[in-house]
């Protein structure tokens, strides 16, 4: 059987931190790829490529979404957030801070999935108590097992932030 | 600045690692770097028949597709000693240099092409017609034997005649599932050839062996490969030795003339980087009325792959942490169809401690005594299976801190007498122990006139904060501060360093850093409040470096070292849900001097996490139709996740061993996970009266 062969390259303009990003992709690009892989910004993680464990999370238009899990086409026009676009003028981001201050961080693999997350969940008001960030934060899996350390910086984020 | 060790000091790469700025083995790009994806055997024994990629090979940007037919033969270099952290028995999987299938999942052909999205679609492509043969996928239908290697059986005074005779017994078997290392970092490898020098940046715990291990597939030099690793994503073990993929990597990169990179998919490592193997064990314990121990049967089988025999230390639990005269171990492995085993934080240790401290639950049971007084009762003033004094032991410090901490003296002795509103309330615990090892290692230390220092090791830092701890010593020594001094890891065109495993890294790549520091203030004279800059001037010199080179001595002939903990968990349960919910854990631990407070907690917390895993979630869900594990995903393979954490506690007993090193550090990434699960599991018994030899203890158990 002849299968059908993938699309062509397609050209599009992402923005990601601030900055306008015309790339030329193969269609099949998911968001992960395109910022590691085309415009190098690594610091968003993969993980598992099935949206199962948040490694990959950034911001689109203010809300978490995980990169993996949409196409790089389906972006374009939408504002995408990474983990280096949070430090404004090379100051950490506080919940950045936050999570170096209570070592919120082994290996750092999931790290920044988990401040992308963390930034989210303040804008989203979840962090009423240390339960309900337990719930919102468990999307960001944790290997090396630093939740608890996690729970209290963003505890310490949110409350500097109210 | 001198007394930097033992200070809590955030983690020096913390910024790196929280703006995205510290790059993992796949995230090194080389020019016109290429990607591989991977094809893998769907039987899990036999040859391949029949091999067609005329379809891979015409899809759209590929460059090559690599197999069994057009792969060069490698000259796979035999070793003089196999390095450490390969089994000694057996032949490590040759890629691509035959028809045999060894196990399902086993890499068959590499798709080369300019993105990772082509690649992976013509590896779809790709057709194979198997000659399947009859495969052994049950561990009930493997050969169980003894191993080659020797070591099955361990004898001290007559055990089974001493369990004939006991007042109070107990027998049972203890069943432990195939675990995954599970790293959130997918293993990764990048290859770039220079000539006939070769640059790997790799995902590893051990850049000097995985360089070693690359010039002997190629045979080259040992000096032509070049590991690069600054940060690992978590390993846990699964980046001890180095895998087919590493090969297929700097393969690939080879035939097509350009560098590649092979990024393992999180499917394709259930079957790429070895696990933690299924064991099954039986301890049988005889005791005096008033508890002492008088017989200790431990026997584990497990099992190991076809090809290759992997063993772990599961029995050596049961030879030292009790007094005990009569002690029993037999160790035995079932060859199966499957990739091999491999070691997996505390390998063995967690294994066997599990089925050990278990069934010192159900003997504190019929003999109708806590189980913390039992454990006092039989508390082991030396290593008796060695006949060593202990370099150090805090652990009677460790079970009056943890159970002061925890309130074990409110445990209702009865199960099921403690209540919570709807929950049953269980108490258990669990004592921890690991060896303490340390190899040699090396270290270089440089000063510079601005009063700065750069200090080196080719050691490597996958989350317990080898780069922290490391800065510390170094600024203890040079009495700088801490922000003078940058320590670099992760190089094999650094000063050697041994793996990156077994909780050594401390004792081992301490003492070098430790020596290194020493060597360059005695070289510059450097003492007396002169500064660095004054000292350098009058050598005449803008810098001045010294190396050291530092290996253990005969300390462990004098003496027996171990890291101990006691650990407390408090479970709830739902018995008409089943639910488990683990809302404290407490471990109060010796591992010797801690460097730094902040990171060995951190590492102790990350232990609980993954042993409430061990205890309530993971396993391997095997399909022995097809040798394969069913649930090769993180939605379906369950690790903990934020919400199934409540308050976790650590203590640590002061210690200072400087028997077992200069720097009195017993090491402590393995104890974290030790004892974790038994203490679980014994609560989830105190809570339901219903003992669980299983692990591990899902929803289902606890409500047939
Ligand atoms: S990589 Fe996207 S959720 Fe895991
Ligand atoms: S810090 Fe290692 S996975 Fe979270």
């Amino acid at each position: 059987m002849e299968l059908p062969r993938p699309r062509r390259d397609i050209e599009l303009t992402l923005r990601v931190n601030g900055a306008e990003r015309p790339l030329t992709l193969d269609a099949r690009t998911t968001l992960l790829d395109a910022l590691r892989d085309h415009l190098h910004l690594t610091g968003t993680k993969k993980g598992c490529e099935l949206g199962q464990c948040g490694a990959c999370t950034v911001l689109r238009d203010g809300r978490r979404i995980k990169a993996c899990l949409t196409l790089a086409a389906m972006q374009a026009g939408a504002e995408i957030v990474t983990i280096e676009g949070l430090a404004a003028d090379g100051a950490l981001h506080p919940v950045q801070a936050a999570f170096v201050e209570h070592d919120g961080l082994q290996c750092g693999y999931c790290t920044p999935g988990q401040i992308m997350s963390a930034v989210a969940l303040l804008r989203e008001g979840r962090t009423g108590s240390d339960d309900e960030i337990r719930e919102f934060m468990s999307g960001n899996l944790c290997r090396c097992g630093a939740y608890t350390n996690i729970v209290a910086a963003i505890r310490q984020a949110a409350d500097r932030a109210a | 600045m001198s007394g930097s060790i033992g200070r809590p000091v955030s983690r020096v790469d913390g910024p790196a690692k929280v703006t995205g700025a510290a790059r993992y083995a796949a995230e090194f790009a080389p020019v016109d770097v290429l990607h591989v994806a991977l094809v893998g055997s769907t039987v899990p024994k036999g040859r391949i028949a029949a091999l067609d990629t005329r379809a891979a090979q015409k899809a759209a940007g590929v460059r090559a597709v690599i197999t069994h037919l057009n792969a060069p033969r490698l000259p796979y270099r035999p070793f003089d000693e196999r390095p450490e952290v390969d089994p000694s028995v057996g032949e490590p999987l040759r890629v691509f240099q035959g028809p045999e299938v060894r196990f399902s999942g086993q890499p068959i052909a590499a798709v080369v092409a300019d993105t990772l999205a082509q690649a992976r679609h013509a590896a779809a492509l790709v057709g194979v017609t198997y000659a399947a043969q009859a495969a052994t996928t049950t561990f009930e239908g493997g050969r169980r034997r003894a191993p080659k290697a020797g070591g099955g059986e361990t004898r001290r005074g007559a055990a089974v005649q001493a369990l004939g005779n006991a007042a109070v017994t107990v027998d049972a078997v203890y069943v432990h599932p195939r675990e995954h290392h599970n790293a959130m970092e997918p293993h990764a490898t990048v290859a770039l050839w220079e000539g006939e020098r070769l640059t790997l940046w790799d995902k590893t715990q051990w850049v000097n062996n995985d360089a070693v291990e690359i010039a002997h597939v190629f045979g080259l030099p040992d000096d032509h490969v070049r590991v690069i690793c600054p940060y690992v994503g978590g390993a846990f073990g699964s980046g001890l030795r180095t895998w087919p993929h590493v090969t297929i990597a700097a393969l690939a990169a080879r035939l097509v003339g350009r560098p590649v990179r092979v990024e393992l998919t999180r499917r394709e490592l259930y079957t790429s980087v070895g696990f933690r193997p299924h064991t099954e064990q039986r301890v049988a314990l005889g005791a005096r009325r008033d508890g002492r121990l008088t017989a200790l049967i431990h026997e584990a089988t497990a099992q190991t792959s076809a090809y290759e025999e992997h063993t772990e230390e599961t029995l050596s639990p049961a030879r030292v942490t009790y007094a005990c005269p009569n002690v029993l171990t037999r160790y035995r492995l079932v060859e199966m169809d499957v990739n091999t085993p491999t070691h997996m934080r505390a390998p063995g240790v967690a294994t066997g401690l599990f089925a050990l401290e278990c069934a010192m639950d159900e003997l504190a049971v019929a003999l109708d005594m806590d189980p913390l007084e039992l454990r006092l009762a039989n508390y082991a003033e030396r290593n008796e299976e060695d006949d060593l004094p202990w370099s150090s032991k805090e652990l009677r410090a460790c079970y009056r801190m943890g159970a002061e901490r925890f309130g074990w003296s409110r445990r209702a002795p009865a199960p099921r007498s403690m209540r919570a509103g709807a929950w049953l309330v269980g108490y258990g615990m669990a004592t921890a122990l690991y060896p303490a090892y340390r190899s040699e290692a090396s270290a270089s230390a440089t000063v510079f006139a601005d009063g700065t220092a750069s200090v080196r090791s080719a050691a490597s830092d996958m989350g317990p904060g080898t780069y922290t701890a490391m800065t510390q010593v170094a600024a203890d020594v040079l009495e700088l501060p801490l922000d003078r001094v940058r320590f670099e890891l992760g190089d094999t065109a650094l000063p050697k360093a041994p793996v990156h495993g077994g909780s050594i890294t401390m004792a081992s790549v301490g003492t070098a850093v430790q020596a290194a520091c020493e060597a360059v203030r005695a070289k510059l004279g450097a003492a007396n409040g002169r500064s660095y800059a004054e000292a350098l001037r009058e050598h005449g010199v803008d810098r001045m470096e010294a190396t050291a080179h530092v290996e253990p001595g005969d300390e462990s002939k004098r003496f027996s070292s171990w890291a101990f903990g006691a650990l407390f968990a408090e479970v709830r349960v739902d018995v008409d849900l089943g639910i488990v919910r683990v809302p404290r854990i407490v471990g109060a631990y010796d591992v010797g001097r801690v460097v730094n407070p902040t990171t060995a907690r951190s590492q102790c917390l990350g232990g609980m996490v993954g042993g409430l895993g061990m205890a309530l979630l993971e396993q391997a869900d095997w399909d022995p139709r097809f040798g394969r594990v069913m649930n090769a995903n993180f939605a379906e393979y369950l690790v903990p996740v934020n919400a199934d954490i409540g308050e976790l506690q650590v203590l640590f007993a002061p210690g200072d061993d400087r028997r077992f090193n200069p720097l009195g550090a017993k090491g402590l990434a393995e104890i974290g996970l030790c004892g974790v699960a038994p203490a679980i599991a014994n609560a989830v018994y105190h809570a339901t009266g219903r003992r669980l030899r299983t692990l591990p203890i899902t929803l289902e158990a606890v409500l047939v």
